[in-house]
Parts: structure tokens; C-alpha cells; sequence
């Protein structure tokens, strides 16, 4: 079974972000795997211990990304695929997703696996554009996954509860926190990362027209909001719930 | 006049919450509305999405739609757009839709935006940044724009308005019928809905274990008209259902009075509370983020605060 798992390098979440005139700095800032993604590594690299076959990285990203590709292949991921290159920085969940499409598309798959949504960018639509464009299905939200008979059979996230959902491979399969529980890489894991094969690609060696690859929206504008106020705070001396119950009483909920 | 269509999500039989909402922001754009709506049920709501906002609604009662996840409806939305060329579709943040407007951005070389908290017209929309701090504003370019709108942007209010129905007769290729919904299960929740709820009572990792957000269910008691909500970290941690999540990848609620205990103010959490009209905090880290837009603050524990504030409400309505 070959596998693939797009993997996004990200400014470090728990750092306060910077903007860089209207995007998110991503260079030279510190970076980490997206931790969503973690799970996507960790499923691929289960799916692979059940199945056999082989576990492959794809990223765009600027070239400090390897850093993120790196952490997947200490986690045991076989190979990793990094697509660089200046003219992609602002790129869109469109143009992203036709970028991967083109590098997963020079190989075979039988299944894809991404987050349901990066950490910074949170668009959340990159993997169903991705599954559009290499022409599969796609599971979605998934929480638990299953084979059996050679379908895919996954729990998927709704509004008020689960639904359960089969499908054939090839497909796209995106993955929710809490679908599993990422292993932590070995230092032999780190130490093996560092022979397994990693490509680094520009568009130029791609099959993507230069037209598809310019993003169809622009930030016009930022602005600050006005912040909501603090009202009073004050430290429980034991009076905090009648504080509280006079505050609702005002508001007429009791 | 620009075309402005919406897409709605359909669901035992009933639209969208949020789709009304959207077509009730359309309404007021100088635009022509149309709503798309494809699933059992269909036809039974175009009235409905009418008195919203939509002229024409195109409808499809097929089952195939609900059966398969995204790629029929993707298919007939995108031949729909073809033959009438609409200007933008809007979309609401749901599961399906999230799905059926990311495929529809590769087949029409769409751009896509996600996370819209305004949209001002068929090709401009806004978003907030850093939980909330920033506005960003966006162009989108191109014949086709496709926008996902955030849940409770904007109050749903009807009209007198009616839709022409339109029955959409896309044929549905084989192929297209692959990753199938087998089985549906829905929680139980008892009293109003987490997003109808005119007091949400919320709780976070800081009450410790999963046995203490009975103190939450009391307390929701005792008020009346109250819902129970929670943080991702203790969703994540199995104390209770992802029903109860809210934020940016739960549930967005608006209501009068939102009392947090034990929350830290994320920004992922506070993008899905900060609707609020009213907010209070109790927390034992009075530099918690949260306590800076709390209308009223509680430097203390919570585990203390909630059997004390249970009894002071019970006394004050005079209960037993
Ligand atoms: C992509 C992404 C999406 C996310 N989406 C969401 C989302 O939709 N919703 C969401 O909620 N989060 C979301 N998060 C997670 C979010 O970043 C926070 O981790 C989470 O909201 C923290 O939950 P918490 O406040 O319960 O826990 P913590 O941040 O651990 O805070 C616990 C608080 O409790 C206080 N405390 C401890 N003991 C007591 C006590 N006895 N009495 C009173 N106070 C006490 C502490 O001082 C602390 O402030 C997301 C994160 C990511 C990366
Ligand atoms: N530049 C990227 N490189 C690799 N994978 C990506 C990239 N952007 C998004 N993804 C994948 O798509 C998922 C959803 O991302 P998004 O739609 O941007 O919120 C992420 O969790 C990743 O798995």
C-alpha cells in the first residue's frame, strides 16, 4: 500500500504569531511540525504496520519545512518529498492543493492522508480540493479508523454525534485530534531519518501550469478590532458567588 | 445585478441554521439571491429559504446526495454554476459543506475562502484574525468566488419574501458514489441546544476531573434555559461528548451570559465564545487571558465557587 501524508511546517503555535505586512511570518521564525499532523503520521504509519507498504511525506513550504519532513521520518515515515520555491509564498488552499496534487501525482497511491485543518492557516479545504484534483473520494473528520475486505471503514465526525462511512481505496482520508495517539521518535528514529531518501522539488519540475500557481485572493486590509473590556476582577474572598449570582440577577437570567 | 447564491446544507428534513443566517446577510447585498439545496427534504424547505432571502431555490429531494459524501453534490452544484454563472457561493463552516466547497474550488478553479465572519459583497469578504483581535479583509478574484461563512455571523431573521423552485435533475455517474454513509449516530443532550441556549455554563481542563462538571449540569439547572459547553482540552481528554466543544473547531455560541470556569481563554476557544453579550470568569490564574474581556471576574477556585453559586441562585429564585 503506498501512503501518503501531507505535512505542514508551521511558526511555532504556542509563540505569539507575526504578521509580515499582511501574512503570517513563516521564515525565520521557529518552526514545528503542524501537531495535527502528527496524527496523520501516526495513522499512515499504523495502516502501514497492518498492510505493509510504504509511508511518504509531502509538504510544501519554504525550505526550513524539512525540518517538519525530518520529525515525520523519525517517526518512521519512509521517504519525504519537500515542494520549495519562492513564487509559491502566499499561496492559497487552491494553489497548495495543486501543488501536491502534481508531486503525489508522479507516483502511485492508494491512499492520502492530511488534517482536517492546519494549526496557523485553519482553512480547513485543502484536502477535499486535493481529493478533487487527484479525482478520489474523500473520508473526512475521521475519529476511528478500520479495514477490513480492502475498503476503508472510518467514524466520522458530525454536528451531534458520528456517522460511520466505507469506502474503496484510492481515496483521501483527513484526520482529527484524538484519531490516535502519535508515538514519539526515537533517537534511533532520528538517527535512521537522516539516511531515508528526501526530495526537494521547485514548481519548474512539476507538471502545473505558472497560471494555476497565483493565489485568487488578497488581503486588502488589517485592521484592529476594539478589544472587549475588562470589567472587574477581583480575588474570591468567599463573596465570588454572590458576585456572581447579583451579576445574573441584574442580567434577568434568574 | 451581481448573483449571490448560497448553498444549504439539509438535515433530517430541516435547513441549515446557519444557511439562513447567510442568506439574511445576502438579502441586504444589491444582489440577486439563490439558494442551492440538494437532499431528502429539499423541496419541503424552499419555502423556508425563500422568506429568507432566496428568489429562485434550486432543489433535488434525491437521496444520493446523503448517501454519499460530497461528491454528488459537488458534481450537480458545479453544473448548476456552469449554466447560470453566479458571481459568489457562500457556504456555512458545517461538515458537508466544508467538503462540497473545497471539491468545487478544483473544478472550477475557484478561489476559496474559509473562516468569513462578514461577507460585504460578491467579491470581498472579512475574517478575524488572532481569536479575534484583527480583521483581515479579503478580494477574491476571478468570474466564480467561493466563501465559507463562520456559524452565528449574523442573526437570521425572515422576510416576506418567495422562491421560485427550481428542480435540479443532475445525473449522478457511477463513479461519483463511492465513500458511503452506513450509519448515523446522534448523542443525547437533554435541555435547549448548546447554540440556542440563552446561558451557556462552560468548563475547561482547571475543574480537574470529568466527575465535577455535574457541578455544571447543576448549576444549568438551577438557572433554567442554560447549556453546558466545554473547552477542546477536555473534550480531547474524554471527560465529556464533542458536542460539548466549542471554538474554532466546535460549536460558535452567542448568548446572553457566558460563565467560564476553570478556562483559560485560548484564542481557539474565545473565537467560538466572544459573540457573547456578557461574560464571566472564574479562574485561579488571575493573569489568565480570559479575564481580560471578562465582564466580571473570579480570581478563585472554581471547584469552591460552583457548590456556593449552585445554592446563592436556588436561594434567590426561592427555591427548595
Ligand atoms: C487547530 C486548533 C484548534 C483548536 N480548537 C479549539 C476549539 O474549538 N475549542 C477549544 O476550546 N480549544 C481549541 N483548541 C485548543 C486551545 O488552544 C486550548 O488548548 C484549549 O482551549 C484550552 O482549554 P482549557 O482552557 O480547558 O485548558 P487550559 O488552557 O489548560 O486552562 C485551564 C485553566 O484552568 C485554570 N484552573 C486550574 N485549576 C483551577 C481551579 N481549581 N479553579 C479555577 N481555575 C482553575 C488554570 O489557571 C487555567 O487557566 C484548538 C487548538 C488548535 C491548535
Ligand atoms: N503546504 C502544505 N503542505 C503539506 N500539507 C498541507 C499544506 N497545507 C495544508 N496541508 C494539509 O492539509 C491539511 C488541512 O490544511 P488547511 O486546509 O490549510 O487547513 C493540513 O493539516 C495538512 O495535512
Amino acid at each position: 500500500m503506498n501512503i501518503i501524508v501531507c505535512v505542514k511546517h508551521i511558526p511555532d503555535p504556542n509563540l505569539p504569531g507575526v504578521m509580515d505586512g499582511f501574512r503570517l511570518k513563516r521564515e525565520g521564525v521557529q518552526g514545528v511540525l503542524d501537531p495535527g499532523d502528527e496524527f496523520g503520521v501516526e495513522a499512515g504509519l499504523r495502516l502501514k504496520e497492518e498492510l505493509g507498504g510504504e509511508v511518504t511525506l509531502v509538504s510544501m513550504g519554504p525550505a526550513q519545512a524539512q525540518e517538519a519532513l525530518r520529525r515525520g521520518l523519525s517517526m518512521g515515515a519512509d521517504k519525504a518529498v519537500l515542494i520549495s520555491d519562492d513564487s509559491l509564498r502566499g499561496a492559497d488552499a487552491l494553489v497548495t492543493a495543486r501543488v501536491l496534487a502534481a508531486a503525489i501525482k508522479r507516483g502511485a497511491f492508494d491512499l492520502v492522508i492530511a488534517g482536517v485543518e492546519s494549526t496557523d492557516g485553519y482553512t480547513g479545504t485543502m484536502p477535499a480540493t486535493l481529493a478533487e484534483l487527484l479525482g478520489v473520494p474523500q473520508l473526512t473528520f475521521t475519529t476511528a479508523i478500520e479495514v477490513s475486505d480492502g475498503r476503508l471503514r472510518v467514524r466520522r465526525q458530525s454536528a451531534d454525534g458520528y456517522q460511520v462511512v466505507e469506502c474503496s481505496f484510492p481515496c483521501v482520508m483527513t484526520v482529527t485530534a484524538g484519531v490516535n495517539e502519535p508515538r514519539y521518535a526515537s533517537f534511533k528514529g532520528i538517527m535512521a531519518a537522516k539516511k531515508k531518501p528526501f526530495e526537494q522539488l521547485s514548481t519548474s519540475e512539476l507538471e502545473v501550469e505558472p497560471d494555476a500557481l497565483k493565489p485568487g485572493q488578497e488581503v486588502v486590509e488589517v485592521s484592529l478590532v476594539e478589544q472587549r473590556k475588562a470589567g472587574e476582577v477581583l480575588p474570591d474572598d468567599g463573596q465570588g458567588a454572590v458576585r456572581i449570582a447579583t451579576f445574573l440577577k441584574e442580567a434577568k437570567v434568574i | 445585478m451581481a448573483k449571490v447564491w448560497v448553498y444549504v446544507e439539509i438535515a433530517n428534513g430541516k435547513a441549515d441554521a446557519t444557511a439562513l443566517e447567510i442568506l439574511t446577510r445576502a438579502r441586504s447585498l444589491d444582489a440577486e439571491v439563490s439558494a442551492v439545496v440538494l437532499g431528502p427534504g429539499a423541496t419541503g424547505v424552499a419555502s423556508e429559504l425563500g422568506r429568507y432571502g432566496a428568489t429562485t431555490v434550486y432543489a433535488s429531494d434525491d437521496p444520493v446526495y446523503e448517501e454519499y459524501i460530497a461528491q454528488p453534490a459537488a458534481h450537480a452544484l458545479h453544473e448548476l454554476v456552469v449554466e447560470h454563472g453566479p458571481d459568489v457561493v457562500l457556504f456555512a463552516t458545517n461538515y458537508d459543506s466544508r467538503d462540497v466547497a473545497g471539491r468545487l474550488s478544483a473544478k472550477a478553479g475557484a478561489p476559496l475562502m474559509s473562516n468569513a465572519s462578514d461577507v460585504t459583497g460578491p467579491s470581498t469578504a472579512t475574517t478575524a484574525a488572532f481569536g479575534g483581535q484583527t480583521i483581515v479583509d479579503v478580494k477574491l478574484e476571478g468570474p466564480l468566488k467561493l466563501v465559507l461563512v463562520r456559524p452565528k455571523s449574523f442573526d437570521a431573521e425572515p422576510s416576506d419574501g418567495d422562491a421560485e423552485v427550481i428542480s435540479v435533475k443532475a445525473h449522478i455517474p457511477d463513479e461519483l458514489k463511492k465513500a458511503k454513509r452506513v450509519e448515523r449516530h446522534a448523542e443525547e443532550t437533554s435541555g435547549p441546544k448548546l447554540e440556542e441556549a440563552s446561558v451557556v455554563i462552560a468548563g475547561g481542563r482547571g475543574l480537574g476531573e470529568a466527575g465535577n462538571f455535574k457541578l455544571l449540569d447543576d448549576l444549568a439547572a438551577v438557572i433554567g434555559n442554560a447549556a453546558v459547553g466545554a473547552t477542546r482540552a477536555v473534550v480531547d481528554a474524554g471527560w465529556v461528548p464533542y458536542a460539548y466543544q466549542i471554538g474554532q473547531t466546535g460549536a460558535t455560541v452567542k448568548p446572553g451570559i457566558y460563565l467560564a470556569f476553570g478556562i483559560s481563554g485560548a484564542t481557539q476557544h474565545v473565537v467560538g465564545m466572544k459573540g457573547a453579550s456578557k461574560i464571566v470568569a472564574v479562574n485561579k490564574d488571575e493573569d489568565a487571558p480570559i479575564f481580560s474581556f471578562a465582564d466580571v471576574g473570579v480570581v478563585g477556585d472554581a471547584l469552591k465557587v460552583l457548590p456556593q453559586l449552585i445554592e446563592e441562585v436556588q436561594r434567590r429564585k426561592g427555591g427548595p
